[in-house]
């Protein structure tokens, strides 16, 4: 595959790129430029962040796991460019000087251009901004010190000049490339169906790992970064529908006015780096038992479109995951959208882990139950985390449903929870506790619906 | 003057701008192979086959070696040649590097490396504390014991008596820049090293040793590092010989970095702890007597864990005078990573038993566990103050008092796992009325009243406790909770030897000067510090410093930077180097001037004599056109010390840096979830020769402290396989997950022994600060019932969860 993007101002062409390249080795092993750092090689530390920016704005992605098609039509900004073509430095750079914020200075170049990133956004939530780059000697705060410093510096004109990036055509694709990245779903769909041993990659947040964990190389592959009508959020008679390829910072966006809790488990859902380049699409089709969108998604009562072909046909999304690693999908069909129905907000999703930010959930707890008049009338309760699959919690819905909203009645549901759930044992949790803390979360839930507070999070100092 | 000046780290333009060059970041010569080792899938057993065909024709790979390949040594090891670079047939644990690839390129190396077919016998692995204690598996014959006074006694004759046990995890260091090696072969058979690590000149040894030269053909260099926390003390060796071997065999440059997850399999990490107490106690909650059992798995090779043991049962008093105690110290041999050096050297862990046992007398009596604190603190400093320098006792140096000690051959003296280099010492009088540790060291310099109560008035802790206990009154769900601990910290190497350091200063004709020494820049800001101490010698400014990588070509001999003795041992050295150019340029200029040496001043970039006012570069010149050297060599030992490790007694510190922390913790008892809302710190870094560096090694000394005792849980399955081996896994404290408020300030004293300029080690001390997050989680699940928490680390949302369980059954 041809790409064209810009590299700190400066356009590069790249023939044949072979698409398990990562934008990182690249920098660093063919263009010499190490300012970008390897970290972890799996998106998880942040000293590979590089700026990318395009139409839709400027965003902080992960080098590491970047493969270079995604690349195309783009314009990335690596540390060495934050600074001005005359080495005058960015407010961030002066600031983290000023302030202190660098001490090994590995994690630097990362942290800066996050920085970079949400400064050119205007954006002052440096915690969320910054929570995915780790840093193992300063602690942290001279480093928010710097953001906040920089806050009010106006953005430099070399970084604004991004935006300004050339639309680029697409070159003919060869039919006869291993790697295609088609320009619509209709051609996303004649193309898989007809090679459907593709591997699809959307963000690679995932894929990523395969090619730097796994080292698995992917003979055949279809980007979908290209593919601008599986990007579109639209409302519908039954609801909102969401395009497979929607990044997670977009429905993160999405979701604060609809579904505000569902809105602050994204929030931690990964990190700034990893929300900008995974797809909503990718999370439900890889099928993960501890993917964190299906429950709440379940719990939503959400329908999922799939494609293969012509044809196009939808479920309820719980439907749509079998058992361990295997999904309703066959051969050469595709996640292509997802729809939630309009409904009044009564989501809470509770996302348990060791650490607050950009953690994988030990457990993922999704409730939506109606009260009418002291009774349950409707209850939607799924988990991640809790059994081979996303999964509902069948029995514990069953026996609340028709009963007065009470203490009594999350108490007669105790043995419920064990029909629906046998969690494992593993690094994230025990079972014990895994089973402890979903039943505490239904706890949770009354507390929080009778209007108490239940989140330290919100406790001020 | 340019020292106690709060300067930017020395290359923070270069951090920045991304210009800063890790050894990654080396411009390789063409041809430059890469490595990568071929592990063990099993924890304990042996080969019984070998089958590399498909690594040795997977593309790009140039070699693969095996142990019976290799040239000479087949030893990595920094104590005592048990730590073979590559296994030969037994394994001792899972991840084990069994082969090495040499390859065109990093990803073919590592892609080959997973092709070996290997076939194994397995034997039972010894994993835990019980496996190895049922197997008598350990290091050394048998427990180490230190006694003072009858614990057992005392502890019977007390008024209470209770007994319980901590277990603590061990810590991934996860330094941002993972290891790495990159050797350039020399004429002759020499090599240029350049190496992350923490110790070149134990690189350069162990490179030496494993292409048969002598020392003197193997050249160090170290530029920086991107963290080492400990972990690049003795980790980097394998990577450094393995290129070294690899350079030698093919004639090539070779470098090898690890893969993430490699280096989290493959290196060692903090040592994990079990410690059993016992204590006896009165109403007040005054320690009678207290037994210490402390039982760490080591993982398979000895590596530092003698040393690290030590340091733990060095600090199982923390902050407090125990008249009688007993300390046991089991140091288990287990087929899990070799457990190595990491801040605080198993300081933290010894300390957290007594914190524990703190925290657990004072819910006995239902006393603020402060307050238990206080009562059993050391007594104050003697009159005069911690201010006051005293005059230095006249004293045996080591050197006089035994003979020398023979060494087999290969011992690398300069290590910390150089177990018995040095001859006993013997142990040192207190002076009367003073108070000394469990190991018979006067406690002359205890500054911890002082810090508390200041750090207590600013944090409003009084106000806070009252108010803490309303609000979780009120609320049912979360529960607050609050703890102040303090921080008594011992400085220098316990081997005793190690406390020695050199410099190399030149002068150069046009006034600028070039500064080196045996430390080694891993984001503490060591090199600014010790380029301020040059630049105050001369009284020029910074821009005439150069600060010039580790080169054990320029200085030899260097022990680790570690033991947070980095500006100590070689500020001084620094000094006295400056200082011998100053009095020979003092000397000439005074000559030419009429004027007495003595007289002579260096300062404001010029240097004053003779009524004159001649620009430092001036001077340099004219003392050039003098036929003065301008070059010279400094060195540095710390006087004082005497140490006797195999009884426990003696003087192995220098003097103790302190440091006090308040946190308040907000609990969720549904689900085990927190978060640290304020942290308070007053912290002792004597005369800071840098406050905004040494405010930096305290904010992230503690939220890497909270990190061991919250979040950053190690977990290995029943296989010995470790499943946290990647951040996605292993969780390092994130931006968010430190204090919500977060006050830090540096207690104002100069140190009372004669440090350079009076400052303190300031590296690992912060660190132990963190046991205040461990104790407010304890304090906030205790208002949950009447029992005591007894909360393990890491605790994570499910220990916490547990715990509180536990308090509300009344366990």
């Amino acid at each position: 595959m041809d790409i064209t993007f810009l590299l700190n101002g400066e356009s590069v062409e790249l023939r044949d790129v072979a698409p398990t390249v990562t934008l990182l080795d690249w920098l660093r092993e063919s263009r010499g430029l190490t300012g970008t750092k390897e970290g972890c090689n799996e998106g998880d530390c942040g000293a590979c962040t590089v700026m990318v920016t395009d139409a839709t704005g400027a965003r902080a992605l992960n080098a590491c796991i970047l493969l270079l098609p995604q690349l195309h039509g783009r314009a990335i900004r690596t540390v060495e460019g934050i600074a001005a073509p005359d080495g005058s430095l960015h407010p961030v750079q002066q600031a983290m000087i000023d302030l202190h914020g660098s001490q090994c200075g590995f994690c630097t170049p990362g942290f800066v251009v996050s920085m970079a990133t949400a400064h050119a956004n205007g954006d002052t939530g440096h915690d969320d901004a910054l929570a995915g780059n780790l840093c193992r000697c300063t602690g942290y705060a001279p480093i928010i010190r710097a953001a906040r410093a920089a806050e009010s510096a106006p953005v430099p004109e070399w970084i604004r000049a991004d935006m300004l990036v050339p639309t680029v055509t697409a070159s003919a694709a060869d039919p006869a490339d291993p790697c295609q990245a088609p320009e619509s779903a209709d051609a996303l769909a004649a193309l898989y169906a007809a090679s459907p041993d593709a591997t699809l990659v959307a963000g690679a947040t995932d894929v990523g790992l395969w090619v730097t964990k796994g080292l698995r190389d992917l003979p055949k592959t279809i980007f979908l970064n290209r593919c601008r009508d599986l990007q579109q959020m639209s409302e519908t008679d039954s609801g909102l529908r969401i395009g497979a390829g929607v990044t997670m910072d977009r429905v993160l966006a999405e979701m604060r006015q609809r579904h505000p809790s569902y809105a602050e488990m994204i929030r931690r859902y990964g990190s700034a780096q990893v929300r900008a380049a995974a797809t909503l699409g990718g999370n439900i089709a890889n099928g993960s038992p501890i993917g964190d969108n299906p429950p709440a998604l379940i719990a939503l009562g959400a329908t999922l479109h799939l494609r293969h072909g012509d044809q196009s046909r939808a479920m309820p999304i719980e439907a749509f995951f079998l058992s361990y690693g295997k999904q309703d999908r066959a051969p050469g069909e595709f996640v292509e959208a997802v729809t939630i129905p309009h409904q009044p907000d009564r989501l809470r999703v509770y996302k348990l882990s060791k650490r607050f930010d950009q953690d994988i959930s030990a457990v993922c707890g999704a409730f939506s139950l109606t009260v009418d008049d002291g009774i349950v009338t409707a209850a939607r309760i799924a988990f991640g985390g809790m059994a081979a699959t996303p999964k509902r919690a069948a029995h514990v819905e069953a026996a609340l449903t028709g009963q007065p909203w009470s203490d009594d009645t999350i108490a007669a549901a105790w043995d419920s929870w064990e029909q629906d759930f046998q969690p494992l044992s593993d690094m994230r949790a025990s079972a014990d506790y895994r089973l402890t803390a979903a039943r505490n979360m239904l706890t949770r839930y009354m507390i929080e619906d009778l209007g108490g507070q239940v989140s330290v999070l919100e406790v001020a100092p | 003057m340019t020292v106690a000046k709060p300067l930017a780290h020395d290359a923070a333009r270069l951090h920045v701008t991304g210009a800063a060059r890790y050894v990654d970041d080396i411009p390789t010569p063409t041809g430059t192979l890469h490595l990568a080792f071929g592990t063990a899938a099993i924890a304990a057993g042996r080969i019984t086959e070998l089958d590399l065909a498909a690594v040795r024709s997977a593309p790009g790979v140039v070699a693969v070696l095996e142990a019976r390949d290799l040239p000479f040594a087949n030893d990595v090891s920094p104590s005592v040649h048990d730590e073979p670079l590559l296994s030969g047939s037994t394994i001792h644990y899972l991840g084990q590097p069994v082969f090495l690839v040499i390859a065109t390129s990093h990803l073919a190396a590592r892609k080959a490396a997973k092709l070996a077919k290997i076939t194994y016998r397995k034997r039972d692995a010894i994993l835990s504390y019980q496996d190895a204690m049922e197997a008598d598996s350990r290091f050394e014959e048998a427990p180490r014991i230190w006694q003072k006074g009858d614990a057992g006694e005392a502890i019977d004759a007390a008024p209470h008596m209770l007994e319980g046990t901590i277990e603590m995890g061990g810590q991934e260091h996860f330094y941002l820049e993972g290891q790495a090696a990159l050797v350039l072969p020399s004429e002759d058979g020499d090599m240029l090293v350049h190496s992350s690590t923490q110790h070149p000149t134990e690189i350069q040894h162990k490179v030496a040793e494993a292409l048969g030269l002598p020392m003197h053909g193997v050249r160090v260099e170290t530029r920086r590092m991107g963290g080492g926390f400990g972990g690049k003390e003795s980790q980097g060796n394998a990577l450094a010989v393995a290129c070294a071997v690899a350079a030698r065999l093919t004639g090539k440059p070779c470098k090898m970095r690890y893969d993430r997850d490699d280096d989290m399999i493959i290196t060692g990490k903090r040592h994990d702890f079990r410690i059993d107490y016992r204590v006896g106690f009165d109403d007040s909650g005054r320690l009678a007597g207290v037994e210490f059992v402390q039982m760490t798995r080591c993982g398979w090779a000895q590596d530092l864990s003698i040393p690290v043991a030590d340091r733990a049962m060095l600090h199982a008093d923390n902050a407090y005078h125990l008249e009688h105690a007993r300390i046991e110290s089991h140091r288990l041999r287990t087929n899990t990573q070799s457990a190595t050096a990491f801040r605080g050297f198993g300081g933290p862990q010894g300390m957290l038993g007594i914190e524990r046992v703190m925290d657990h007398v004072a819910h006995r009596l239902g006393l603020d566990p402060l307050a238990v604190r206080r009562a059993n603190y050391y007594a104050a400093a003697a009159a005069g103050g911690p201010s006051a320098p005293r005059a230095a006792e006249p004293r045996p140096a080591r050197e006089d008092i035994a003979a020398p000690q023979t060494q087999a051959a290969g011992t690398d003296l300069t290590s910390r796992g150089a177990v018995g280099a040095t001859p006993e010492g013997r142990p040192v009088p207190a002076p009367s009325g003073v108070q000394t540790t469990p190991y018979g060291q006067p406690v002359e310099d205890f500054i911890l009243h002082e810090m508390t109560a200041a750090l207590e008035e600013s944090c409003d802790y009084a106000a806070r406790r009252a108010a803490l206990a309303e609000w979780n009154a009120a609320n049912p769900v979360l529960k607050r909770g609050l703890a102040l601990t303090p921080v008594k910290f011992g400085i220098s190497f316990t081997l005793t030897h190690l406390n020695q350091a050199g410099a190399l200063v030149h002068v150069y004709q046009d006034g600028s000067i070039q500064m080196n020494h045996g430390g080694t820049e891993m984001g503490q800001g060591l090199f600014q510090k010790v380029a301020q101490v040059a630049a105050a010698r001369f009284g020029v400014d910074m821009q005439a410093v150069k600060i010039t990588a580790t080169d054990t070509a320029k200085v030899p001999n260097t022990s680790a930077t570690a033991a947070s003795s980095g500006s100590d041992l070689n500020g001084m050295a620094v000094q006295a180097a400056c200082d011998t150019i100053r009095d020979r340029m003092a000397a000439h200029l005074a000559h030419l001037h009429q004027d007495e040496p003595r007289d002579v001043r260096f300062a404001d970039g010029c240097v004053h004599v003779g009524g004159n006012r001649i620009p430092f570069a001036e001077a340099a010149k004219l003392c050039y056109e003098g036929r003065v050297s301008l070059s010279a060599t400094g060195f540095y030992k710390t006087p004082k010390l005497e140490w006797d490790r195999i009884r426990g007694q003696g003087r192995p510190f220098f003097y103790f840096a302190y440091g006090a922390a308040c946190s308040e913790v907000v609990v969720d008892t549904l689900t085990g979830e927190y978060r640290i809302l304020r942290t308070d710190i007053l912290h002792d870094a004597g005369t800071s020769l840098n406050p905004a560096l040494d405010i930096g090694q305290v904010e992230g000394g503690f939220v890497q402290g909270a990190g061991w005792l919250t979040t950053e849980e190690l977990v290995w399955d029943e296989d010995g396989a470790l499943r946290t081996h990647a951040p996605s896994t292993y969780k390092i404290p994130a931006c968010s997950d430190r204090p919500v408020v977060f006050n830090v300030a540096l207690w104002d004293g100069r140190n009372r022994e004669d440090t350079v300029y009076r400052s303190k080690a300031v590296g690992e001390p912060p660190f132990m600060l963190g046991i205040s997050v461990l104790m407010a989680l304890s304090n906030a699940i205790a208002s949950c019932g009447s029992s005591y928490p007894a909360l393990d680390a890491p605790a994570t949302p499910e220990r916490v969860l547990a715990a509180i369980q536990g308090v509300r059954n009344g366990e």
